[in-house]
């Protein structure tokens, strides 16, 4: 990594969604403000900038991270993907946000973009993943309205549908 | 994609449709007030606020944070009192408040500069350069030394910290409690919790100098009887304050309310700027300084017979609303002044309200909103009474539940129960959930040692609150000099555009809940229509639609309120479109038939036209309207129930429109070891009317039920002797995730309002009054407790489960000592 001035902005350039995005940062601006506010992926939310909540939740390199705990120039060169881009088209659900529509999964939104990124890696790196191991990874996304039954349902439904068509 | 046969899905209300809120919230491309953008020049807020509980403000240098490039401005206290009038309250007697510390703080986390620059990052730089000299002042933290003579005072201006002592009779409760052979008693403590929704608050302000008017945008939720609050504390008309909200909102559960006075603070800073000022609160700010429930001390009597039969009730309510008395509290004291007996027949009652102040943040709406502060003590009271009188708990409640046949029921204070079978929801709750089971598992868990307990709460749900419920602070005569109140009128407008198309717009502005969905299918219902066609507007523009006071998301009024002045409006449009088509079809108007989006004869389904054609005649050719028919481009309803009176002089108060009602069942084991309590079994029967979209209202139970388990379990506001806030963070201010929270079992009767247009009844807030005390008195029957403080976490529950620490500690060193003698 190239040496970074505190008292300048800074070039950065990596892949958003399948999609080359560029722009200038400060070393010390979150990674979510820079989605947020200089790209404009208002997508991810932010909810608490203590890496608690969940809701800022993206994809780096195939991981996922807290967009509030990550600076935006450490994301130079990487893939990130957000909420935006986990559907085929901007005007298309996949099969996740699809299930959580289907399953009443959400009721204000604010959390779930971040539930969806992670749910999407888990299904994807581990499509057979038990019960158990998604409530571990939803445990990381605090959700106040809807007492996370439907978003348990919303995720077994998906994961079903998923695996179904991974098998067909 | 196949054609969608209307007929076969009509009719769409009752039905859990797909909601129409949900493919952009799930595509990332909600409308949140963070992501909506602002003007060129933008000014972004950043606020300083007080490390202390109690100080005087000495000095504040602000000229390092000024002369810092990227700042516009630093604002402090005085430069807002410049600009504004105090926030007006409910009693005269309330604090002299302003949204920012003038010469003294009162809280920690308190506003006392405000830094404006070009981003949020620069204008908390700023704030690192800002030097205030604070003088610091005793605090007072705990409500009953609040009331004490010597106790610290908050506020000068005031004789005392108690700002409002009211004492209120009812029947004969002095020969009621004479005449019991028993008198029962508890004192109860209920914390000071926070909803916390996981978007924060945000404000976007302009000020126009050339016509002297504020235009903010804001997740506010409402009461809009808050907006003339805030016109009075700009110093401009109402008619100059126009507030607006975005289309989507990150939840609120009442605390959104809270965002006023800092809409006032950005507003001002904006006039003084001359610049659009935004800010968006951090999660810090947040736990620190938005809105919190009230912490209540409780002393409650009942005069109660050898059956368990309770003859008269006695309160002692000590309120703590921190430390300024913010409107609309204290509200939270007396939304369930109606229903102080709870669902039980009781005639005789005295209660004495007492609002004290203390050095912690300021109260205000939260979900439940007074219920768990109430049915706390007034259900763990009917588990006491049970365990003094060696009766079962559950024949207790059963004893003195009102009666199917009083139902409409006029309570002792002023309550009028609208309907309900609160026999036939226990005993169906009971058969359903499993009762018997559960009471196996106890006496088999018990047999093997283990600590296993059953709880109950029989509980009223108040919905559709009256505007002049909070006037019952005042006495009578205060009363009529202020200016009677009463009411809770809802909005709604049914628009049609040249098209034919068909626009909802109410006054409702939801966080999360679904009214769009909803209301598109009432509209759809009526004309024929599927969902998809209408348009729904549930944000609000003061400038532009149609709202009263009463506007807004709280007292779970959507169901009964919003939604049934949605059907009125539609209803009257219906009619007027019925008259036109029966001119064009040549038929009496009572012969038009609306469906699959066609308008037709009854029975000549050929004599038709399109909906569309019919609903754009309006707009294309008046004239050709039948004679004495005005225009039918739209209907606005402000319904208000007539059930909504002010209180009378017997301080008699029908505080809500609706009651429906919950019973709930908790079965749960505690850890010898751990400490932990763990679930087996949650069953919660809700009778709140038919239900107009049983997936929503599932999302409502099991959310509120979620924040009732956190309310029990893990959360509160803590503050140390000193007033500093221990509970800043999410990873201490702990709140359930999904490995926390079960899914309790959800049954339902339905028993309609016969005063609501739709019969429903709210259900939004019921299981955040319900489940604390259903879970306490489990927890109480596990340990066999007769003191239970919330939250329950395993430190609190140690000394029950491995005696006092202390003499652990002691004996651990005996112990040692013991060794080393060896």
């Amino acid at each position: 990594m190239p040496r970074l001035n505190g008292e300048r902005r800074h070039r950065i350039a990596f892949t958003l969604d399948g999609k080359p995005v560029s722009g200038e940062a400060e070393p010390r601006l979150l990674l979510s403000d820079f989605l947020r506010h200089v790209i404009g992926e208002t997508g991810t939310h932010v909810g608490c900038e203590q890496g608690i909540c969940g809701a800022c939740t993206v994809e780096i390199d195939g991981r996922p991270s807290r967009s509030c705990l990550t600076l935006a120039v450490q994301v130079e060169g990487a893939e990130i993907r957000t909420v935006a881009g986990l559907a085929a088209g901007p005007e298309t659900l996949c099969v996740l946000q699809e299930a959580f529509r289907a399953r009443h999964g959400l009721q204000c939104g604010f959390c779930t973009g971040g539930i969806l990124v992670s749910l999407n890696a888990l299904f994807r790196d581990k499509p057979e993943a038990s019960e158990a191991e998604i409530r571990e990874v939803l445990s990381g996304h605090l959700c106040r309205c809807t007492g996370y039954v439907s978003i348990m349902e919303a995720a077994l439904a998906a994961q079903k549908r998923l695996s179904g068509k991974t098998h067909a | 994609m196949e054609a969608k046969k209307v007929e076969d899905k009509s009719p769409w209300l009752g039905r859990s449709i797909g909601r129409l809120e949900d493919k952009a919230l799930l595509l990332g491309r909600g409308r949140f007030i963070d992501d909506l953008g602002a003007p060129p020049g933008t000014l972004e807020a950043a606020i300083l606020r007080s490390p202390h509980a109690h100080a005087r403000i000495d000095r504040i240098e602000t000229a390092r944070a000024r002369a810092l490039p990227g700042v516009t401005a630093v604002l402090t206290g005085k430069d807002i009192e410049a600009l504004t009038a105090p926030l007006l309250g409910v009693l005269k007697a309330a604090a002299h408040s302003f949204p920012i510390a003038i010469d003294r703080v009162l809280y920690v986390g308190e506003p006392v500069a405000i830094a404006l620059a070009t981003d949020r990052y620069i204008a908390e730089d700023a704030l690192d350069l800002i030097e205030v000299v604070y003088e610091a002042l005793p605090p007072v933290i705990d409500p009953r030394a609040a009331l004490l003579a010597d106790a610290p005072l908050l506020h000068p201006g005031l004789a005392s910290n108690l700002v409002s002592d009211r004492s209120f009779r009812y029947g004969d409760p002095e020969s009621a409690f004479a005449q019991a052979a028993f008198r029962v008693a508890i004192d109860t403590r209920y914390p000071r919790n926070a909803a916390t929704p996981i978007e924060t608050y945000g404000v976007l302000a302009d000020y126009d100098p050339g016509a002297d008017a504020y235009d903010v945008l804001s997740n506010f939720q409402g009461p809009f009887s808050l907006h003339p609050v805030i016109a009075k504390a700009l110093k401009v008309p109402g008619n100059r304050l126009r507030l607006r909200s975005p289309p989507d909102c990150g939840g609120s559960f009442g605390v959104k309310e809270g965002v006023f006075p800092y809409i006032v603070l950005i507003a001002a800073a904006a006039r003084a700027a001359g610049r659009t000022v935004k800010w968006i609160e951090d999660r810090l700010e947040h736990l620190a300084a938005s809105s919190c429930a009230t912490g209540r001390l409780t002393h409650l009597e009942a005069a109660v017979t050898g059956e368990g039969r309770i003859l008269a009730l006695d309160w002692d309510q000590i309120e703590d609303v921190g430390a300024t008395l913010r409107a609309p509290e204290p509200a939270t004291l007396y939304r369930m002044h109606a229903n102080m007996t709870g669902a039980y027949d009781i005639r005789h009652l005295k209660i004495r309200n007492r609002v004290v102040l203390t050095n912690k943040m300021p109260s205000g709406l939260n979900r439940g909103f007074g219920g768990p502060q109430v049915y706390f003590p007034l259900e763990r009271l009917m588990q006491r009474i049970a365990r003094k009188l060696g009766l079962d708990p559950l024949a207790v409640i059963r004893r003195n539940l009102i009666a199917k046949e009083a139902f409409p029921y006029r309570t002792a204070t002023g309550g009028f129960l609208d309907s309900g079978d609160y026999q036939g929801a226990v005993a169906a709750a009971l058969e359903e959930g499993g009762i018997e089971e559960l009471y196996r598992r106890r006496e088999e868990a018990r047999a093997e040692g283990r600590l296993y307990g059953i709880g109950f709460a029989a509980v009223v749900e108040p919905s559709v609150s009256n505007m002049g419920y909070i006037t019952t602070v005042l006495t009578a005569e205060e009363r009529r000099r202020a200016g009677q109140k009463s009411g809770a009128q809802a909005t709604a407008t049914v628009a049609i555009d040249p098209l034919g198309a068909l626009t909802v717009k109410v006054a409702s502005v939801p966080q999360g809940q679904g009214h769009r969905t909803v209301l598109s299918q009432i509209v759809a219902d009526i004309f024929g229509l599927e969902p998809e066609a209408v348009s729904v507007r549930a944000d609000l523009d003061t400038a532009k639609d149609g709202w009263s006071i009463a506007s807004g998301n709280y007292s779970s009024r959507f169901a009964p309120a919003v939604a049934g002045a949605a059907f009125l409006a539609a209803s009257r449009l219906r009619a007027r479109l019925q008259r036109i088509a029966a001119s064009q079809l040549n038929v009496a108007a009572d012969e038009i038939v609306f469906a699959e989006g066609r308008v037709s004869a009854r029975g000549n389904p050929e004599n038709a036209l399109s909906f569309s054609r019919l609903a754009a005649s309006p707009h294309w050719a008046p004239q050709s309207l039948p004679q004495g028919e005005e225009s039918a481009l739209s209907e606005t309803v402000f319904w208000t129930p007539p059930q909504l009176a002010p209180p009378n002089d017997k301080d008699e108060i029908n505080s809500s429109l609706c009651y429906g009602f919950i019973f709930d069942i908790c079965a749960l084991e505690v850890d010898r070891v751990t400490g932990e309590l763990r679930i087996d079994r949650y069953v919660s029967m809700h009778d709140c009317g038919p239900l107009l979209h049983p997936a929503m209202v599932a999302g409502q139970v099991n959310g509120g039920f979620a924040h009732g388990l956190g309310a029990a379990l893990f959360e509160e506001q803590v503050y140390d002797g000193e007033g500093n806030l221990l509970t800043g963070t999410f990873a201490d201010y702990l709140i359930p995730t999904v490995k926390e929270v079960p899914a309790p079992m959800v049954l339902h009767r339905h028993t309609p309002s016969p005063l609501t247009p739709l019969g429903a009844k709210g259900v939004g807030e019921g299981n955040a009054m319900s489940t604390p005390v259903t879970i306490a008195n489990a927890a109480a029957d596990a340990l066999g407790l007769d003191e239970v403080t919330l939250p329950l976490q395993p430190s609190t529950l140690a000394p029950r489960l491995y005696g006092p620490e202390r003499r652990r500690k002691e004996k651990t060193l005996a112990r040692g000592r013991d060794a080393v003698r060896e």
